[in-house]
């Protein structure tokens, strides 16, 4: 690859990004940009489309306007042969860990050596087993997916994501709905695998806490916009009242608690 | 008024889109099957679990509608003193009609709608979605296996419908109501005709095969993915399937059989 970005570029670059859904406005013209090597996270309430932001860097939904660059290639200006080749180089972990049911975690983790490789089997089992030895889960190969509990999928979702040892890996919530143990261990594999592979990660949440303890780089989005975004240390002293709710937790505040409705009295009054 | 036109509007607008949207659909499926064939294994999986695992309900049915036929065929053909014609009857209605409808019927209830729940529930819980993102087209890895095993089991299936539907025919004419054995043979021999019943009858069954793995299959990938749009892509695949096996029937054997 004789044209490839030099390093200290960006890996994502998202210009004057705008995305609907029926005549919901989810992205009003958004700009960020993800380093190389860098943890970056993409945070935010509950439904400001962070998932969304994801689907459309991976180039499975395209935008109203605007471009996004992975590697310097324009997601959806590519034909869909060189997208597939470039997911390729892109892992992404799914809320849910989307493992395929009706294979054990074994196969699961195989499953992108077997399609895109025509490697042998015993160097697959290599690899699956050096993959999953890195998640903490080898002696778990014979597991079908509906025996393991939800950190468990995800750290075998995981183990798969980094199978074909990609350049990126995007996380959609990783750390929603997980005990303190699965939690912890998670916040350990993010940090550590972007380290010993020289990953980029993005990390999509509304965990602040486990968020802000790895990231390097947060983005905060709220109602379409970027409302913020710098080191967790310089979030913290922002002075955007969008960016203390978020990172405080308050009730109230520019995110109003009360979903848009009419008047308390007049709508108890009406009938 | 205006509702009703509105209403009417929308509906015919949503139905074209949704025929254009399947017609994508079935172009993607047929696309993948360079792709699968080169992978037998892929397949092979796939006809387990949709075409052997339908046997034991295409059996016994077709085993019960064949002794139902040898007994109401009996009691009709015995008035005009032609139940050694009996043979004939049952092998005819089986092998033309009953074979490839009843089967293909069944075979909508028994794999197109699990066939649909499966791909609605991987599309509900992202594995579809996960799979793209791997760079694995999940049509041609998911649906096209799928696909071809429905349509190379329906004509199977509705072989051996027929052919368990002769033996039931057998027992009940000749076993239990004292049909002549040999006419019994002798007269399905001489008035079945290869090309004309038997050929007819699987044409039918692999056009029903095809038809009733793409709507399955197209109702599941096409589904909204909650519990409730899996369970009415589920009705949708059972009843659209019984509508089209039904209507094409009429329209094969009217080019088939008719002179309309």
């Amino acid at each position: 690859m004789a044209n490839r970005p030099s390093p200290d570029k960006p890996i994502v670059k998202v210009h004057n990004l705008s995305f609907s859904r029926g005549s919901r406005k989810i992205f009003d013209g958004i700009d960020l940009e993800i380093q190389r090597g860098k943890i970056t996270a993409i945070m935010g309430p509950s439904g400001t489309g962070k998932t969304t932001l994801l689907k459309l860097i991976g180039g499975q939904l395209m935008p109203d306007h605007g471009s996004i660059h992975v590697d310097g290639q324009n997601v959806h200006r590519l034909k869909s042969q060189e997208l597939f080749n470039l997911r390729k180089r892109m892992g992404m972990l799914f809320q849910s860990g989307a493992l395929l049911t009706d294979m054990d975690v074994f196969d699961n983790v195989a499953f992108p050596l077997r399609e895109h490789t025509r490697l042998p089997e015993s160097m697959i089992r290599t690899l699956v087993l050096m993959k999953l030895h890195a998640v903490g889960l080898r002696g778990a190969r014979k597991l079908m997916p509906n025996e393991l509990s939800g950190g468990m999928a995800r750290r075998v979702a995981l183990a798969r994501a980094i199978a074909l040892d990609p350049m990126m890996i995007m996380y959609d919530e990783p750390f929603t709905g997980q005990d303190p143990i699965s939690m912890g261990a998670l916040v350990h594999l993010i940090k550590s695998l972007n380290t010993a592979l020289g990953l980029t990660s993005v990390i999509v949440s509304h965990d602040v806490q486990e968020t802000a303890a790895i990231a390097d780089y947060i983005y905060v989005l709220a109602e379409g916009k970027i409302v913020g975004h710098g080191t967790p240390q310089q979030l913290a002293d922002s002075d955007s009242q969008w960016v203390q709710q978020f990172m405080n937790g308050n009730a109230d505040g520019p995110v109003p608690f009360h979903y848009p409705a009419p008047d308390y009295l007049d709508d108890l009054l009406a009938s | 008024m205006f509702e009703f036109l509105e209403n009417l509007g929308k509906t015919t607008r949503s139905s074209f889109a949704k025929l254009g949207r399947s017609t994508f659909f079935l172009g993607h499926t047929l696309m993948g099957i360079g792709d699968v064939l080169p992978r037998p294994s892929l397949l092979t999986k796939q006809l387990y679990s949709v075409g052997v695992l339908s046997f034991l309900i295409i059996t016994i049915s077709g085993l019960f509608v064949g002794m139902v036929l040898g007994l109401q065929g009996f009691y009709t053909l015995s008035d005009f003193g032609a139940e050694e014609s009996l043979g004939v009857m049952v092998a005819a209605s089986l092998v033309r009609e009953l074979g490839p409808v009843v089967s293909a019927l069944l075979f909508a209830g028994r794999a197109g709608s699990a066939l649909t729940a499966e791909i609605g529930l991987m599309k509900a819980t992202e594995q579809l979605s996960g799979m793209e993102m791997m760079a694995v087209d999940p049509i041609k890895r998911i649906i096209t296996p799928r696909f071809l095993a429905g349509f190379i089991s329906t004509p199977l299936l509705a072989t051996l419908f027929s052919a368990i539907g002769v033996v039931g025919g057998h027992m009940v004419g000749v076993g239990l109501l004292g049909v002549d054995d040999g006419a019994f043979w002798a007269q399905m021999q001489s008035s079945i005709d290869f090309q004309e019943d038997i050929i007819n009858g699987v044409i039918k069954s692999i056009v029903f095969g095809f038809v009733v793995s793409w709507i399955a299959l197209f109702e599941g990938y096409d589904t909204i993915p909650t519990a409730e749009g899996v369970s009415r892509a589920t009705t949708r695949t059972v009843v659209n399937s019984a509508f089209s096996v039904l209507g094409l029937d009429f329209i094969l054997t009217a080019l088939m059989f008719g002179d309309i």
